[in-house]
């Protein structure tokens, strides 16, 4: 009995040790990076939410989109992953289609389903910095960026955030200078993130208004994209938000496209 | 024998979803609970819509036409609604047309009031196999308003009066079942009776006629003979294809008839639809930071008896395109076609004939103000007539119901007798607003 306490003993310590050296020495800051990638973009096997998106101009005219959104990792670690997006209003968009297969080290796949021609276009997507659907949200605040891009800084870590700033590798490919990101200490959230333009001067703020623990997973259930410049923004509701769906692999397919799976979508 | 194996398939494909209607949510056929089903089966239709006014007024007078091109209101309608595991699906416009001559009711061309886009039942009677029966739009191919193996209904006579471009694409009586394994899917397309494009004729856009040497058009209108008769003159389309570490390959077979007058009978004066084959491929895949494609296609002509002297000959067509992105939501794209006619073993169709024809095209789409005003800017120039038509279209979404449309349709040639040059008088600028529901 004693030696099985003590077996127990030593594994749960040899298990708390690195956490414990973590916090005696800092916490690096690509393991908050990453940290903070997998809170946001991967967590669970596959997600399915509904999300409403609310576009407000300067002079507070709203524009609205509803989208159904099923993501589904493929492989263990965070890397690729597959996106299908069903939208289901305003009414000129309904039933379009928007698929994205996430690639690490080179461009995303994607394709657009139009259903009043029955036409799959495939679409170039080597821009991730452009607006996803008319909205204050990039393509890459929707699917990720690759971590890999930008160099990281630990800023400070005083109170319950970690401060981390981010500059890119390759300058020319994006439309910011650099950004900020305040990341919960204890759920890796990024609670808000500031970028500045070229110039230096703030451009796009993000914050997570509200967050909800669901299925285990801290889970960003409002979010707001403001632009300082135009004095747009984009609201954001998550409603039925499941993980560990089941999603099958062959739903992020040409067949799919054309025939909405229908089950996943309700 | 295929077309006999792909009706008995698709005629199979209707069995497992009839039982897995009647143990669905179906509702029993008491008399007495009619009137809740009727309430149930209503309430759960998932109906949305548009209306548009559209009006077209020509560049230049056209003896043979009226000043304006179009000048109409449209409504259409669409409905969903799930029966069991099947989908049911329907989209139906009504317009008026103050330009056209004719208002009766009809199915399809542009004489008509009604336009049945779409009225089709969907299933899955296997775990690898989709149904969908009935009228529908269908496309395939890789082209950009440019079609080699797509060889479903166009509707030319929208496309180039300057309706919205959703037209180009006309519907027709489908079957079609698709076969879905590991590597490779299969689509079946059976239609039971031949459709035609809707091609110019005359009666909206004058033509070339090279029996006159000069334009022609309304009321002078080309009379065709149209293959007829159910499960006879019909067509088949099969396309096989896969995607392989992101690259998109496939292969295509058509057998049916030209879709537009590919042939004349001398003793009528009219035209005709020939038999026709057509065998191709295509591929299209991420590229040089964009989106690359190429498709081929040889159209073999089957009629080749020196009965049918004025038959098309024999054409290799080829089709390569690229697409980018440069950020900021601009998005250019080019193409080069190339059809080439082959010598059939039957005469000749004039030596005048040019035996090959290039089309090159550019795409310029710009977006601006959160992607709610859109610049659409689509060339075709061929090098070889010397003539091409340029499409530009502004479009502004003022919300998410109401979306305005400033639309050019321009056809420049040095002549009348060449593709796109014949159709210089139908040039064109048009106005437009769509409300959707």
């Amino acid at each position: 009995m004693k030696t099985a306490v003590l077996i127990f003993g030593l594994g749960l310590a040899a298990l708390l040790l690195p956490a414990q050296m973590a916090v005696a020495e800092a916490p690096d800051v690509a393991e908050i990076v990453a940290k903070a990638n997998h809170t946001v973009f991967y967590q669970g096997p596959d997600q399915k939410a509904r999300v409403d998106m609310r576009i407000i101009d300067k002079q507070g005219r709203i524009r609205k989109r509803q989208l159904t959104l099923l993501r589904r990792n493929f492989g263990d670690a965070d890397g690729e992953q597959k996106y299908y997006v069903y939208f289901s209003k305003p009414a000129d968009v309904k039933k379009l289609v928007f698929m994205a297969w996430k690639n690490i080290g080179r461009d995303d796949d994607r394709w657009l389903y139009l259903p009043a021609l029955d036409l799959v276009k495939r679409i170039s997507a080597s821009d991730g910095r452009t607006s996803f659907v008319g909205s204050n949200f990039f393509y890459e605040d929707v699917s990720g960026r690759e971590t890999e891009e930008d160099t990281h800084t630990l800023l400070s870590e005083d109170g319950d955030f970690f401060v981390v700033e981010s500059k890119p590798k390759r300058a020319g490919d994006v439309e910011f200078s650099s950004y900020k990101n305040w990341v919960d200490k204890s759920t890796y959230l990024p609670m808000k993130t500031e970028y500045r333009d070229k110039a230096g001067n703030l451009h796009r703020v993000y914050t997570a208004v509200t967050v909800e623990v669901i299925g285990g997973f801290p889970t960003v259930v409002d979010a707001i994209m403001e632009n300082k410049i135009t004095g747009g923004r984009t609201e954001l509701h998550y409603s039925d938000v499941v993980y560990a769906v089941g999603l099958p692999k062959n739903i992020y397919t040409e067949r799919f496209l054309r025939k909405l799976p229908r089950k996943y979508l309700k | 024998m295929l077309r006999w194996l792909c009706i008995f398939i698709l005629i199979a494909g209707f069995a497992p979803p009839t039982f897995a209607l009647s143990d669905g949510d179906l509702p029993s056929s008491h008399m007495a609970e009619g009137k809740d089903w009727w309430r149930d089966f209503t309430a759960q239709i998932d109906m949305s819509g548009f209306t548009e006014t559209r009006v077209a007024v020509r560049l230049q007078g056209d003896q043979f036409q009226k000043p304006f091109s179009l000048a109409e209101t449209r409504f259409q309608f669409e409905a969903e609604r799930e029966l069991g595991a099947a989908t049911l699906n329907l989209t139906a416009d009504v317009y008026f047309d103050a330009v056209s001559d004719q208002h009766e009711f009809g199915f399809d061309g542009d004489a008509h009031i009604f336009d049945l886009r779409q009225a089709t039942i969907e299933f899955s009677p296997l775990d690898f196999m989709d149904v969908k029966l009935g009228r529908q739009v269908l496309t395939w191919g890789t082209g950009d308003l440019l079609f080699i193996n797509d060889l479903f209904p166009k509707d030319w006579r929208a496309f180039l009066l300057g309706r919205d471009d959703e037209y180009l694409k006309a519907p027709t009586q489908a079957m079609k079942a698709s076969f879905y394994f590991d590597r490779l899917s299969l689509d079946v397309v059976y239609v039971p009776e031949f459709v035609t494009d809707r091609f110019v004729n005359g009666s909206r856009i004058s033509y070339f006629d090279p029996k006159t040497g000069d334009l022609n058009g309304r009321p002078d209108v080309v009379t065709t003979i149209k293959p007829e008769g159910w499960l006879e003159k019909d067509e088949l389309s099969l396309r096989l294809f896969g995607t392989f570490a992101s690259v998109e390959v496939a292969a295509y077979y058509y057998d049916g008839y030209w879709k537009s007058p590919g042939g004349s009978d001398i003793s009528l004066g009219v035209g005709t639809f020939p038999r026709l084959k057509v065998y191709g491929s295509s591929v299209r895949s991420a590229i040089w930071g964009g989106i690359g494609s190429a498709e081929i296609g040889y159209y073999d002509g089957q009629d080749r008896s020196s009965m049918a002297p004025f038959n098309r000959n024999d054409e290799v067509r080829f089709l390569a395109g690229y697409e980018r992105d440069l950020g900021g939501d601009l998005t250019i794209a080019f193409q080069y076609n190339f059809e080439r006619k082959l010598r059939s073993s039957a005469l000749s169709t004039g030596a005048s004939e040019q035996r090959t024809h290039h089309v090159i095209t550019q795409r310029i789409t710009k977006q601006l103000w959160q992607q709610t005003f859109t610049f659409s800017l689509f060339n075709f120039y061929s090098p070889s007539g010397n003539d091409g038509h340029l499409r530009l279209k502004l479009s502004y979404k003022i919300n998410d119901a109401v979306k305005l449309e400033s639309g050019f349709n321009f056809f420049y040639g040095r002549t009348d007798e060449t593709f796109f040059g014949q159709f210089q008088k139908a040039s064109n600028v048009s106005a437009a607003m769509k409300v959707s529901f």
